[in-house]
């Protein structure tokens, strides 16, 4: 529960790569030929996006190892993964707008990368209200983790037929039509790593926060 | 034949169980008694693997229930306050579908015979909604018997009936104990409710804290008050 | 196995006919949404016609959470899981014998609702293709449906929670569903929406073997 050395490391390596990213996304990325200044929310949009499908992805491999191993860690990295992926999903769906707005005079585009995180974020606040709603450490536990594995498992297949919607349907706005150039690819590749670390970071908090409660609760009973 | 071995049962971080160990030999009638949350229905629902066990073992007839229900499931009978019956069907029907369940032999005779001894012929193709609560546990001990267990696991069957069918319980219980089945049961008034029995296990905390012969049930009290401590007889 | 699967069938459609309260919930249920829908949207002529799969599927999906709800429900009244539990040979018994009574409600269902829904939008649902995406849909839903339902009706929320947590999970059914059948009723051929059917065909596949994984975690304590 005490902040290990790498628990430092963590948070000190994600202001640190922040604050550099937001250099290298302002300062360093070329302003875009027809979006201009505010196409740099993409860098920020996409990285959250990636994050937040990657933490779907932990909270399901935690959901198939609490099954297995009926391990308490397991049910804290799946809820701890859920809650942050929950934040990074919010933020593709915020950025998506402030982004769509101004460029393509709408908040809301069909784009599939955008929808499939709508379709994500649903399952995310569902995930939470499950276990806000159900009895029973141990059955929260289960419900969470059965819950996270069927909902991993449909996530590819909306995809597919989110995509296959939208090409139905052709739309003008997608960030598809954006060239990258070499500096902007190497912009996106920073934001990612950045966002990944302060994932791991905040994931790391989280269950730390979660295991000081397990103690917690445990000290009351005994 | 039950053998229980360091059983342990933890739901999140409260224990329900702490290595209970328990032998019941063929044709054998134990009461199992404790104070309210002691683990009386959690050891019941895992003999009848309605629940896992977080460490331990479980042996039924020689067998892991755990790993041969198919065959170990006609061996166990199972009754608890909930009836485990379908309001919508009748009393026949219900039967019936238990009887399809376990592939029991000679099904209609064996639901007729079964009807007249808990005394609901009359009553067999009304819906069981509208049964009274001493009705509808009747029926739920004939559909706990009908494929012929030799273990019977009861869980409070006694509470809500009247002394009339509490009675008609007991003898039915009796007869059957006497055709071969072992029985295990817990009870809130194992005075009450102790006739039949020869053996007690007392329960408290999750803990086996007396395992003996029933005895005279005018010092039961008292006895129970030494395994359980005074404050929790109360 | 199979014996017990079908005891499982038969003692859930015996319990619904004596009372029918199930379906008939469902069918009031889909037929006020149906008119809800064309009220509210103004579903008349070319439009009500466009609309039409669309208005289908959001009906089947919706009215299915009640009748999966109810369903049950009527199972944990007398803690009837339990009973289920000590008589079957294997979990999956129980779900595949509980999946397929819901299946069958709402195949019984959209007996009703597909002629409905042709008089109403005069567009013909009622044809050998349109049925067999109805089918495809319906067997993916039931069976995501089933499973959830275990879950939701043993929470606080209980009927509450399982439409949110269905509903994201039926996102490719819903898709393909709609999408095949406007297909169809345009007068393509099952293959010219192969891509379509192929998705429901593939989240059928997966979900049953998801569902079938886990439903023992979701029943055993």
């Amino acid at each position: 529960m005490v902040r290990r050395w790498w628990d430092w490391l963590l948070i000190g390596l994600s202001v640190v790569m922040f604050c550099a990213a937001l250099v290298v996304v302002f300062l360093y990325a070329p302003r875009e030929a027809t979006m201009g200044d505010v196409q740099r929310i993409f860098y920020f949009h996409v990285a959250s996006a990636w994050v937040g499908f990657f933490g779907f992805f932990v909270t399901f491999l935690g959901g198939v190892l609490y099954l297995v191993r009926g391990e308490r860690r397991w049910d804290i990295l799946s809820l701890s993964s859920a809650e942050v992926g929950l934040t990074f999903i919010t933020m593709v769906l915020i950025t998506g707008s402030l982004w769509a707005k101004p460029v393509w005079g709408t908040y809301w585009t069909w784009e599939p990368r955008l929808t499939i995180s709508a379709v994500q974020w649903l399952i995310y606040v569902a995930y939470v209200m499950l276990r806000a709603s159900t009895v029973g450490e141990e059955r929260v536990a289960r419900f969470s983790a059965v819950y996270g594995v069927l909902a991993f498992v449909t996530v590819p297949l909306s995809w597919f037929a989110i995509r296959w919607w939208r090409t139905i349907h052709p739309q003008v706005v997608s960030s598809e039509g954006m060239a990258l150039t070499p500096k902007m690819v190497q912009t996106l590749m920073a934001s990612l790593a950045t966002f990944t670390v302060i994932y791991v970071t905040l994931l790391r908090e989280r269950m730390r926060l979660e295991q000081a409660q397990d103690r917690l609760a445990a000290l009351r009973e005994g | 034949m039950i053998e229980v071995r360091g059983l342990r049962k933890s739901f999140g971080s409260r224990t329900a169980l702490d290595d209970v160990s328990l032998s019941v030999a063929d044709r054998e009638r134990v009461m199992l008694v404790g104070p309210n949350g002691a683990g009386k229905t959690t050891l019941l629902r895992i003999l009848a693997t309605l629940g896992r066990p977080s460490a331990g073992s479980v042996l039924i007839d020689g067998r892991d229930p755990f790993r041969e229900w198919a065959k170990v499931r006609a061996s166990i009978g199972f009754l608890s306050h909930q009836t485990l019956l379908y309001g919508d069907l009748s009393a026949r029907q219900n039967l019936r579908f238990y009887a399809r369940m376990y592939q029991v032999e000679d099904a209609d005779a064996r639901i007729d015979e079964l009807l007249r001894r808990v005394d609901l012929h009359q009553r067999q193709d009304d819906l069981v909604r509208g049964y009274s609560r001493g009705m509808q546990q009747r029926l739920a001990v004939a559909r706990a018997v009908l494929h012929g267990p030799t273990v019977l696991l009861l869980d409070e069957p006694y509470s809500g009936l009247d002394p009339i069918a509490s009675e008609s319980l007991t003898r039915l219980l009796d007869g059957l104990a006497d055709d071969g089945c072992t029985l295990l049961l817990t009870s809130h008034r194992p005075v009450a409710e102790g006739r039949l029995f020869d053996r007690v296990v007392a329960l408290n905390r999750g803990r086996v804290v007396h395992d003996g012969a029933f005895g005279d049930p005018r010092t039961f009290a008292d006895r129970y008050r030494s395994w359980v401590g005074a404050a929790e007889a109360a | 196995m199979l014996r017990q699967i079908g005891a499982i069938l038969a003692k859930d459609l015996a319990a619904e006919l004596h009372t029918r309260e199930i379906l008939s919930a469902m069918a009031v249920f889909a037929i006020t949404a149906v008119l809800t829908f064309s009220f509210a949207l103004d579903l008349r002529g070319a439009t009500g016609e466009a609309a039409a799969p669309g208005v289908l599927w959001t009906t089947i999906a919706f009215t299915g959470t009640l009748g999966l709800s109810r369903s049950l429900a009527r199972e944990q009244e007398s803690g009837g899981i339990s009973g289920l539990m000590l008589a079957s040979e294997d979990r999956t018994v129980i779900f595949v014998g509980k999946a397929l009574s819901n299946l069958v409600l709402m195949l019984l269902l959209e007996i009703v609702l597909l002629p409905l829904a042709t008089i109403f939008f005069d567009v013909n649902f009622v044809r050998p293709s349109v049925v067999l995406i109805v089918v495809l849909g319906t067997v993916g839903y039931a069976t995501a449906g089933t499973l959830l339902a275990a879950i939701a009706v043993n929470t606080r929320a209980r009927e509450v929670m399982l439409p949110i947590l269905l509903l994201p999970l039926v996102v490719p059914l819903l898709l393909g569903a709609v999408h095949a059948t406007a297909g169809l009723l345009e007068g393509l051929t099952l293959a010219e929406v192969g891509s379509w059917v192929q998705i429901l065909v593939v989240y059928d596949l997966l979900m049953t073997a998801a569902a079938v994984a886990t439903f023992s975690y979701v029943v055993e304590a």
